[in-house]
């Protein structure tokens, strides 16, 4: 039965496949362009806009968008300081996404670390390591974070651990999961029977295979972080001006929801698309992913009758 | 067997309640002394001292904390700073609130999202499904402070049919309920479609097709029940999470909840009620995973504890 | 043979595709074939021959896409399949055609007991209204070999024995007494003396409904027992078919021959007789144990489960000693052991006078050194991101004192030359590779270290049998070659009886025989070994059966 269950046997491998992937799939190619663009834009706009970002105008103050009267900058309106809401979108999102890759890249590192001394030992580190994740994971991440920043004070650093460690028990506990199955396995008998360190098989033969799992998630997982640390900034536990994120941005908007909506309004709506369009690209990678599934993305070609 | 593995469960859940009760303890002394708050600016030096005494904060933190446990045995879980009353009381009260609203809205989103899932993955690549995909993603995507802004926006505030704030008739329920439902609901419809769509490439499922049985059978006779079992721990997951929820939406809709509860005795330094709080929100979470588990065993009767 | 002439099945002409990126993949190209009632047809073929989704159009069960039916008619009982709508389908599934499959557990729902899953059948065909199912349901299964189904009927998949699952499939398939039954490799999960009695029950079964049976094995012994008419898949294509006996004593085409010539025939015996090994003692186990304390139920207290249970043995260097026995034996359990993987709960094992449960550090290193281990699958027990040099490098990196660094490129190509694999080899990765080749890599890895004594942990049992013979020959050459010592650990008699020279009997954790291998197959004495030796089954045209004879 095999051969039924296996229709595909070709794994998609090189980059070019899987351009041509996603180009069967029209909203992942969407999501793929927006996230590009906004990656342009962290990287090269505040360079170009930066400085109107902060730049206050009192004949701009809460201008409603879509006029291009004052230039395209103010495409968007203009906040109650009269800054254009398009620069400092592009400013507050490299804040953002910034936070957002530290956080969910300290996760995956600690979290992975752990998670693999966790799997492969019995000791009583192991039980230790594993009974922090449940804490941390049995309680509500959002409170646990407002406890935390309130008492060390919002900061761009604190903020990063904080998100670090309320997303570090998923990684702890795929990784030990992984390691748990990984160490079963043939290979790492092998190795053992040829008398390999307990170091070598962690890191030589088991790591390597955990990797793969762990990126899969931190790239799931950025989507929720970025929400995450929205919801600190809107509660004003983000971190603090001069500097702002996207969350920051709705917090500051909400005073102002009667008479100047856009203020609140656009900097959310980027935070929908990016996290929209991160479990977008999440979504058809689990499609390309899966043998079953994949066929959906080909262009299949029958064979002449 | 049943009841040791309850009584298990229940020894490792309390080690991590105290373990975070510890946590807070210190962490919310950390954040300043509350005399500050509560006494007028111009009040004496003996008034501080007074108050200080008479509320144990004079103490060195160690004999503080040992009071506290010592309290915690005989069911006194101390006095709220703001409301001159018992701190467990100030919680029990507005815990209420938060478990009907957290109730109606993970009952409902499983409910749709199975529902939804299931007819998705019933014909995978259909309108319905790509429809069903996209409603979810986005829902899992939505930044649930924008949101409840947006609503009051259109709702409350352009057209005025529903309330802004506040509880009291049905109205004022339908915007928190929505607002808290879109992201379980979204998480859900795609675990549901997932491992139904997964399950329905399983062999027993081939069985179930080789005996004739009709595809409705097939699909909500075999296919649901086997799908049940991830879907309830993502479920159990996300009632968790719902009290993240729970603390934005009760800010913004002035729900007078948990959520709301914490956030206030956090900015007021009312370290009882913070403590109780988070004693009552751990209980609660802790009841929902064991009812989980007990859930697991009617459904899978390969499970056993 | 046949008990009617007309076919109830004719498959003409099938093609079937699987589509994919680009150019789509022919899983069966262009087969015809039919089976008339009270007969039995045989596809023998290797995984991926497409012998499975032949029969897998004929019950509706490929998805398409991804999979498409290029061409061909499958005519049943006058009706075109190939234009069933889905409730013509339902109609004819699980009453007139009904199919079981090779893992049961897996096929069988685990949220359901049997009982009611076996009922499915009547109520999906509203063949529930003429009497209460549920005796109907005790009926089938007493029929079937269940021990108390009046009870067992409410159990659950996982409570049953493999051997028990599978009667619970055949239940299940024969409820409505169907025109045909498909078995797709029934047995291939199963020990040998599970096998023959499925095997069995399938033919009473067939013998008392005068249905088709149509089988689907890659097992050779299965194909010459059951059946009646044999096709040979081979690539998606038949590569010959005929009479059973006929395509077995004189095959036509190359690849069946190859396939024949590959079985260690039971009747033909050993090959190459090797004198008796006279050498030193190089393994000397006494009274090896490994007990495991199990969880029995809900109220009752732990019992003591014996995997190994007071093993004794010797092995002479040079001597091959296999250790024969069904799964659960405890023979994998030794191995483990004996290697350090696993530690006894009590007895000694000396190897060259040193007891190998008390070395450590040093001295366990260099007893790694000369103790290499072979795996069942080959390629599980190599790591899929390594390359076959990285791979057979590895005892060089961990012992570095076997050879200077710079040498290590010369050994490994050395080492593949000498399994019969090619220096280029040394850059690909092991699923690059087939069956026998990656096995042939294990060897290498094993030999890396300069070993005296490889454990083999049914290290053939893994590959298609075309391909377990040439392993078997590597082996045996480089036993003389290099003056190799093996424990050979097998369920596979013939492969045992082909490769050892002394074998051990094991039955539940406990060593029932043990004599040189001619004799044990010669003379059994233990009843099990017996029956172990009796399972092996009897090709069908050799025994006489009075009711086919009259045809």
């Amino acid at each position: 039965m095999v051969d039924i269950l296996m229709p595909s046997t070709r794994t998609p491998g090189n980059l070019r496949q899987l351009t041509i992937y996603l180009r069967r799939d029209k909203l992942a190619l969407c999501a793929a362009f927006f996230l590009l663009l906004l990656i342009v834009c962290v990287v090269f706009g505040p360079l170009l806009v930066g400085e109107a970002a902060g730049k206050l105008g009192l004949r701009q103050r809460n201008l409603a968008p879509f006029s291009l009267e004052q230039g395209f900058i103010y495409i968007l309106g203009a906040d109650t300081l009269g800054r254009p809401i398009l620069a400092r979108l592009i400013v507050g999102a490299q804040n953002t996404l910034g936070i957002a890759a530290a956080a969910v890249f300290f996760s995956m590192f600690v979290g992975g670390m752990l998670g693999l001394v966790a799997g492969y030992s019995e000791r009583w580190y192991s039980h230790v390591i594993l009974r922090l994740a449940d804490v941390v994971m049995s309680f509500p991440s959002l409170l646990l974070a407002l406890i935390v920043l309130y008492t060390l004070g919002p900061s761009m650093t604190n903020l990063v651990i904080v998100l670090a460690i309320t997303r570090m028990p998923i990684f702890i506990r795929t990784a030990r999961a992984e390691v748990l199955e990984l160490r079963e396995r043939m290979f790492v008998s092998a190795a053992l029977a040829m008398g390999a360190s307990s170091g070598r098989i962690l890191f030589r033969h088991i790591a390597p295979l955990v990797l793969p799992t762990l990126v899969t998630i931190a790239a799931i997982d950025f989507a929720t972080v970025i929400l995450a640390e929205s919801s600190l900034s809107f509660l004003g536990l983000g971190i603090q001006p001069p500097d702002f994120t996207w969350g920051a941005m709705v917090a500051n908007g909400r005073g102002y929801l009667a008479s100047a909506w856009w203020i609140a309004f656009w900097p959310g709506l980027a935070i929908l698309l990016t996290t929209l369009s991160l479990n977008i690209l999440a979504s058809w990678a689990r499609t390309v992913a899966d043998p079953l599934q994949r066929w959906r993305l080909q262009s299949l070609r029958k064979a002449p009758r | 067997m049943m009841l040791g593995y309850i009584g298990r469960r229940t020894y490792h859940s309390a080690i991590s309640v105290i373990g975070l009760l510890t946590l807070v303890f210190f962490l919310t002394r950390l954040t300043g002394d509350p005399s500050a708050l509560y006494l007028p600016l111009d009040s004496s030096l003996e008034a501080r001292e007074a108050f200080a005494r008479l509320n144990g904060l004079d103490q060195p933190i160690h004999v503080q904390f040992l009071d506290y446990l010592q309290n915690l045995l005989s069911l006194d879980f101390g006095q709220s700073l703001r409301q001159n009353r018992s701190a467990i009381e100030v919680a029990l009260e507005a815990f209420p609130a938060t478990l009907k609203l957290a109730f109606v809205a993970i009952t409902l989103s499983t409910t749709l999202a199975v529902i939804f899932g299931a007819l998705a993955a019933a014909r995978p690549g259909s309108l319905f499904d790509r429809a069903v995909s996209l409603i979810s993603l986005a829902g899992a995507s939505t930044p649930d402070f924008w949101i409840a802004i947006v609503g009051i926006l259109v709702f409350a505030v352009g057209f005025g049919m529903l309330p802004t704030s506040g509880t009291g008739t049905a109205l004022h329920w339908i915007m928190p309920i929505v607002v808290l439902m879109l992201r379980p609901f979204g998480l859900l419809v795609q675990v549901v479609r997932g491992t139904m769509i997964s399950v329905l490439a399983s062999p027993y499922i081939k069985t179930a097709r080789a005996k004739g049985m009709k595809r409705r059978r097939i699909i909500f006779g075999h296919a649901l029940r086997n799908s049940l079992l991830p879907v309830i721990t993502v479920a159990g997951d996300l009632t968790t999470g719902l009290i993240n929820g729970a603390v934005v939406v009760e800010t913004i809709f002035g729900w007078p909840g948990i959520g709301k509860l914490m956030i206030d005795s956090i900015i007021q330094r009312d370290f009882a009620v913070v403590q109780s709080t988070i004693l009552v929100t751990a209980i609660a979470i802790f009841i929902v995973n064991i009812a989980i588990d007990l859930l697991y065993v009617a459904l899978d009767p390969r499970i056993r504890y | 043979m046949t008990g009617a002439n007309t076919p109830i099945l004719q498959i003409d002409d099938l093609t079937v595709d699987f589509l994919s990126e680009g150019d789509p993949v022919r899983a069966v190209d262009g087969v015809s074939f039919h089976v008339c009632p009270g007969e039995t047809l045989v596809i023998l073929g290797e995984s991926g021959s497409g012998k499975s989704v032949s029969t897998g159009t004929v019950m509706g069960l490929i998805d398409c896409p991804p999979g498409d039916i290029v061409s061909g008619s499958l005519i049943f009982d006058g009706t075109d399949l190939s234009n069933l709508d889905e409730e013509g389908r339902r109609g004819l599934n699980g009453r007139r055609i009904a199919m079981i499959f090779q893992d049961p557990l897996a096929y069988l729902n685990p949220v359901y007991t049997v009982g009611r899953q076996i009922a499915e059948v009547f109520e999906s065909h509203d063949a529930g209204a003429e009497g209460p199912v549920r005796d109907k349901v005790i009926q089938l299964m007493q029929r079937v070999g269940i021990p108390e189904p009046e009870t067992r009927i409410d159990y659950y998949p996982h409570q049953f024995s493999g051997g028990q699952r599978q009667r619970v499939m055949i239940a299940m398939a024969i409820a409505l007494k169907p025109d045909i039954l498909i078995a797709d490799e029934p047995t291939t999960a199963l020990d040998v003396s599970v096998q023959a009695q499925i095997l069995e029950l399938l033919g009473d079964l067939q013998r008392e409904t005068g249905m088709a049976l149509i089988m689907i094995t890659h097992d050779l012994e299965v194909a010459a027992v059951m059946a009646d008419r044999i096709i040979v898949m081979n690539g998606g294509k038949v590569v010959e078919s005929g009479k059973a006996e006929e395509v077995f004593t004189n095959p036509d085409h190359a690849y069946t021959r190859r396939l024949m010539a590959a079985v260690p025939h039971g009747s033909s015996g050993r090959r190459h007789p090797r004198p008796a090994v006279e050498g030193e003692t190089l393994l000397q186990v006494e009274n090896l144990s490994k007990h495991y304390m199990l969880n029995a139920g809900l109220f009752s207290p732990k019992i003591e489960f014996k995997a190994v249970d007071d093993v004794s043995f010797v092995l002479r260097r040079g001597e091959t000693l296999g250790i024969v026995g069904e799964s659960g034996s405890g023979k994998s359990s030794i191995a483990r052991m004996l290697l350090r993987l696993n530690d006894p709960t009590s007895g000694r094992a000396l190897f060259a006078g040193d007891n190998i449960f008390q070395l450590e550090g040093k001295a366990l290193n260099g007893f790694r050194r000369r103790v290499q281990m072979v795996f069942q699958d080959p390629f599980g027990s190599m790591n899929p991101r390594m390359n076959v040099r990285a791979i057979i490098s590895e005892p060089l990196v961990i012992h570095r004192d076997i050879l200077p660094r710079a040498r290590w490129n010369d050994r490994v190509v050395e080492l593949l030359e000498l399994v019969g694999l090619k220096a280029e080899h040394a850059d690909r990765h092991p699923h690059q590779f087939s069956g026998g080749q990656r096995q042939r890599i294990a060897i290498a890895r094993a030999l890396a270290s300069d070993p005296e004594l490889i454990v083999c942990d049914e290290a053939v049992s893994a590959l298609d049998v075309s391909i377990q013979m040439q392993v078997i020959e590597l082996l045996s050459e480089l036993r003389q070659r290099l003056g190799l010592s093996y424990l050979f650990i097998t369920h596979d008699l013939p492969i045992v009886r082909a490769f050892a020279d002394r074998v051990l009997v094991m039955q539940n954790g406990r060593v029932v025989e043990e004599n040189e291998t001619e004799a044990l197959f010669a003379s059994p004495r233990h009843p099990y070994t017996q029956a172990l030796l009796s399972a092996v089954p009897k090709p069908k045209w050799t025994v006489v059966e009075p009711a086919d004879s009259v045809i």
